[in-house]
């Protein structure tokens, strides 16, 4: 209960000011034990998705656990790297100093998971967490609800049981838990719940990670391969079933290839999962029956193109294409998040261009197109929180690219480097002596001219001047001393008798 | 400019925004060198209008207002064109044939809202990184620094383009009016309370912001120490400004002896600098309105302390001579929250770890300082405690280095600026992956119908680093 949850923070609280996961050996120690959960219990997590969300087999791996391990096996790897002081340019003032960053944990994170990936999800951040020296409260969505209580039943096993609690429950004890205080929220979820959390964190000017979502436009320009583009459309759209943040939410294209994309997706579909996706092992389904009524509402009043059918006792909405959609519909106002992928037309790609920078910033941008300059000008004139260019997903997949929203698709970033970066505080730090007094002294008062003009000397940065002329003066100048320098000692050479010196050439008269 | 006109004025520097005007490097080049010669042309009117707000010291003024502007133009103008360049970054097996980087985009309409202390830094560095950035900026200066505020308004649309940057005055009205509208991102240099506001504000269009707020910057000094020179330090960085600065030590935390030590030389230095006449002294400010003075007279008298410097005042003048106190406990009056004024009282320790629990029984300060030759206690205090920014053996000169991120953490701030990270604050980090036709055959791996065959050597490529530990040359 409430009471429950209170304490679980405390402890993790007082766990985290006792400081043991200070020392970068108990944090490997963590994140190895964390690498071993999913190793060993890859198994029983399949079956917790197959009942959350119907996930293949192969899906689970491939989308959720092959990434975590990917995350877990780099932070292990580079932790000590992270974690290592940052030493930084320094100032005439600064010059005998040492002057760094230092990134520090921040303390207590919370971390509020989703439901769609819901491993991927929840244990990412807390792998960032983990190795940047937090405690991690954990809250899994409650729509997952088989992996929740999986998650909240292994974890303990596995990691420390105050440092890392497991908070299971809905949406009143989610506002319940934002009410405490943490020291970084970390959310994942819909822009409509992400203001919430951002204004519950207000209250006690906690900083937020939100990983939001939106209507991540496709546009697929004529002059591409139109084949390999639907597959990979078709690929990103329906993987788990069309539930994935950035998956493309709507085509944009001109109507002379409208008919072959349409039989391009319809192509590939029949390869992927057969003539009755509902028969494929491959397939997905609705999390819930809300979000089916949501999804099938969306389409009322539209004739598919492909698919269309559905089955609400078992949740399932075929692979679906609707074309000529108009830019107004409901289809188009909210992320669709499911199995439905409608085709807007648009004249040319300026018009598409157009078209996307008059909505919310998306999450992520495709691009389909083999003109490179055209690509750049479409990257140049929009924005979103990622990019991938003819294929769909894939910059979510590099750990070394930050992968976050901006706008109403989210703020923050993370994978990789980038979580524990996010969930540290980069603290600068400049050690001094008190020696060298004698070079403070043109700061203190009583003030005069001269002082003045030491002090902004002193302070004076960059200290050294870029400027093309002095570079070339600068050059100018070393050479020239390099090459009197040498002269001088061929001079001294000579002057006192070559052979002694020559040890090279020795081997040559001896 | 009414209330009224705020949503017009937004909607204007938005439509310029998306006109693409602020994008290329030239035209982020010329504003920023138009802002380097705002500057450079009026440096004297900046020193005579925040001596009229503050009455701050010339010497001051041009050190902390000035030349630090100053070099932050530089450093912006010789490297933005740098830091616009997209990032490439390292790829695994998957995608070595990719171009992958890192774009910096701006973000669009930002609104920075400055503070009174240091009236035209708190202004001016910020917007360096944003027009560097690439965005359009509303400027809202604090109305409390009124004679900074006019000039702010009266040179920005000399020297910059009026269609990407403007100038909004007003007091907490004005701000909460504009605040209602949208913007990318709010830059708040202030208070607590006002920045739980500003993030309710905020987080209704899901706007992300930087707080540069404050504390109480505890000044640690422990161990083997030149007890001289630390005074002198301590000295300098306390009442520059007369106190009022978000890194100022707040209060001095030492043992007994250190603290009998110490006095002498603090009385020394104070009459070293200031003369045995601070009133009359002109390398010495004001305290910035009357509300404030008020303020600060009224802690000082509450106060359980016994003052053993200074404790003069004048009213009509905002005078408050630079005043030391001992034997103040930990519930006294002067620690319940920021002083901000030439108030420096020093509570006793007995011992280091007794410092340290005192510290991080508050909360986390904007800047912490521990006067120490000994590495050892410099080192302990540094990895026991938290703070935004942390300096050894003297007080505030860790934030006049641009290249280290300046900013608080907890409740002294969220985000960092100065030098590149002003940059970094004000633009968007794209992630971008431009993949090609090519290599379909091994993306059939990811697609289903799914084999076990399939998923090995997916794994394989995905996690390339483990089989192929140093092969970079691919």
């Amino acid at each position: 209960g409430l009471i429950e949850q209170l304490q679980v923070v405390e402890r993790a609280k007082e766990a985290f000011l006792g400081g043991r996961t200070r020392p970068l050996e108990f944090r490997l120690q963590q994140l190895k034990a964390l690498q071993r959960m999913i190793t060993d219990r890859q198994t029983e997590i399949s079956t917790a998705l197959k009942q959350d969300l119907n996930r293949s087999q192969y899906d689970t791996p491939l989308l959720e656990l092959i990434s975590l391990e990917n995350e877990i096996a780099l932070a292990i790897e580079k932790l000590a790297e992270w974690a290592a002081p940052r030493p930084v340019e320094k100032n005439l003032l600064t010059l005998t100093d040492e002057v760094y960053i230092q990134p520090e944990p921040l303390g207590v994170v919370l971390i509020i998971g989703a439901w769609n990936y819901p491993w991927a999800l929840t244990l990412s951040p807390l792998v960032g967490a983990i190795a940047a020296g937090n405690a991690a409260v954990v809250k899994p969505s409650e729509l997952s609800e088989y992996s929740a209580l999986l998650l909240r039943a292994l974890l303990p096993r596995y990691l420390d049981k105050d440092l890392y609690p497991v908070i299971t429950g809905g949406v009143s004890e989610t506002q319940e838990l934002l009410k405490q205080r943490f020291d970084h929220v970390f959310y994942t979820g819909s822009s409509a719940v992400g203001k919430l959390v951002m204004q519950a964190a207000a209250q006690h000017l906690t900083p937020v990670t939100l990983e939001l979502g939106g209507k991540s436009p496709c546009y697929i320009d004529k002059n591409c391969d139109l084949r390999v583009a639907c597959r990979r459309v078709t690929w990103g759209k329906f993987v788990n079933c069309g539930q994935t943040c950035i998956a493309p939410d709507y085509i944009l294209c001109e109507p002379c290839i409208q008919g072959r994309v349409v039989e391009g997706i319809r192509q590939t579909l029949l390869e992927f999962y057969g003539a009755d996706p509902k028969c494929s092992p491959d397939y997905g389904r609705i999390i819930n029956q809300r979000h089916f009524s949501r999804i099938m509402g969306l389409m009322e009043g539209y004739t598919a193109v492909l698919g269309g059918q559905s089955d609400a006792s078992q949740r399932y909405i075929a692979p679906t294409v609707l074309k000529d959609v108009p830019p107004q519909s409901r289809l188009m106002q909210e992320e669709i998040f499911g199995p439905l992928l409608p085709i807007v037309t648009v004249s040319d790609m300026d018009d598409a261009i157009r078209f996307i920078n008059e909505r919310e910033k998306p999450l992520a941008l495709y691009i389909f197109c083999s003109d490179k300059k055209a690509v750049k000008r479409m990257i140049d004139e929009t924005t979103s929180g990622g990019v991938t260019v003819n294929d769909v997903m894939m910059h979510c997949a590099l750990s070394s690219l930050p992968f976050g929203g901006v706008g109403q698709s989210g703020m923050g970033r993370y994978h990789g480097r980038h979580t524990f970066d996010q969930l540290s505080h980069q603290r600068a730090c400049l050690l001094r002596s008190l020696g060298m007094e004698s070079v403070n002294l043109a700061r203190y008062p009583p003030q005069d001219r001269h002082r003045a003009r030491r002090a902004r000397l002193a302070l004076r940065s960059p200290m050294i001047d870029f400027s093309k002329r002095t570079f070339v003066w600068a050059v100018t100048a070393t050479v020239i001393a390099f090459g009197l320098a040498i002269a001088l000692l061929v001079i001294l050479l000579i002057a006192s008798g070559l052979n002694c010196t020559c040890f090279y050439w020795r081997g040559f008269y001896y | 400019m009414s209330e009224k006109e705020f949503p017009q004025v937004i909607n204007r520097l938005r439509t310029t925004f998306r006109s693409g005007k602020t994008l290329p490097e030239e035209f982020r080049r010329e504003q920023l060198s138009n802002l380097l010669s705002l500057v450079k042309d009026n440096e004297q009117l900046i020193i005579d209008a925040v001596y009229k707000d503050l009455r701050k010291p010339k010497f001051e003024a041009v050190l902390s207002e000035i030349e630090m502007c100053r070099n932050e133009l530089y450093c912006a103008i010789d490297n933005f064109s740098s830091w616009m360049k997209p990032e490439y970054v390292s790829k695994h097996l998957a995608v070595k044939l990719d171009d992958c980087f890192v774009r910096r985009e701006p973000l669009g309409v930002v609104l920075i809202i400055g503070a009174w202390n240091y009236p035209f830094q708190l202004i001016l560095i910020p917007l360096i990184g944003a027009i560097a950035a690439g965005n359009c900026v509303i400027v809202k200066p604090s109305e409390v620094s009124a004679a900074t505020e006019s000039l702010i308004a009266e040179l920005i649309p000399k020297y910059l383009s009026q269609d990407c940057y403007t100038v909004v005055c007003g007091g907490a009205e004005e701000t909460k009016a504009l605040l209602e509208n949208r913007f990318d991102h709010i830059f708040y240099t202030g208070s607590q309370a006002v920045a739980r506001s500003i993030l309710q504000a905020a987080s209704i269009h899901l706007t992300p912001v930087t707080l540069e707020l404050g504390g109480k910057c505890p000044c640690l000094i422990y161990g083997r120490v030149n007890i001289a020179a630390a005074a002198r330090r301590l000295v300098w960085s306390k009442f520059f400004n007369t106190g009022q600065s978000c890194v100022a030590p707040d209060y001095v935390l030492c043992t007994r002896d250190v603290r009998d030590a110490l006095l002498p030389f603090l009385r020394e230095t104070l009459e070293e600098f200031y003369s045995k006449e601070p009133q009359t002294n002109l390398d010495l400010g004001r305290i910035v309105t009357d509300r404030h003075w008020t303020r600060l007279m009224d802690l000082l008298h509450k106060s359980r302390g016994k003052v053993v410097l200074g404790g003069e005042s004048h009213q009509e003048e905002k005078y408050i001579a630079p005043t030391v106190l001992v034997d103040v406990e930990e519930d006294d009056v002067l620690m319940e929250e920021e002083i901000f004024g030439p108030i420096l009282p020093i509570l006793t320790v007995e011992s280091l770890e007794e410092g340290i629990d005192f510290i991080n029984r508050k909360e986390k300060p904007l800047a912490l300082y521990v006067f120490s030759e000994e590495s050892s206690v410099v080192n302990t205090v540094m990895e026991k405690t938290s703070s935004g920014g942390f300096c050894s053996n003297d007080g505030m000169v860790h934030m006049t280095l641009p290249t280290l991120p300046f900013g608080g953490v907890g409740a002294s701030g969220w985000g960092s600026y100065h030098g590149r990270w002003t940059f970094e604050t004000f633009s968007h980090r794209r992630a971008c992956m431009l993949r090609g036709w090519a290599l379909e055959r091994l993306n059939v791996l990811r697609y289903p119908p799914y084999t076990d065959n399939n998923l090995s050597l997916l794994c394989w490529t995905a996690s390339a680093k483990k089989s192929w530990p140093s092969c970079s040359v691919m």
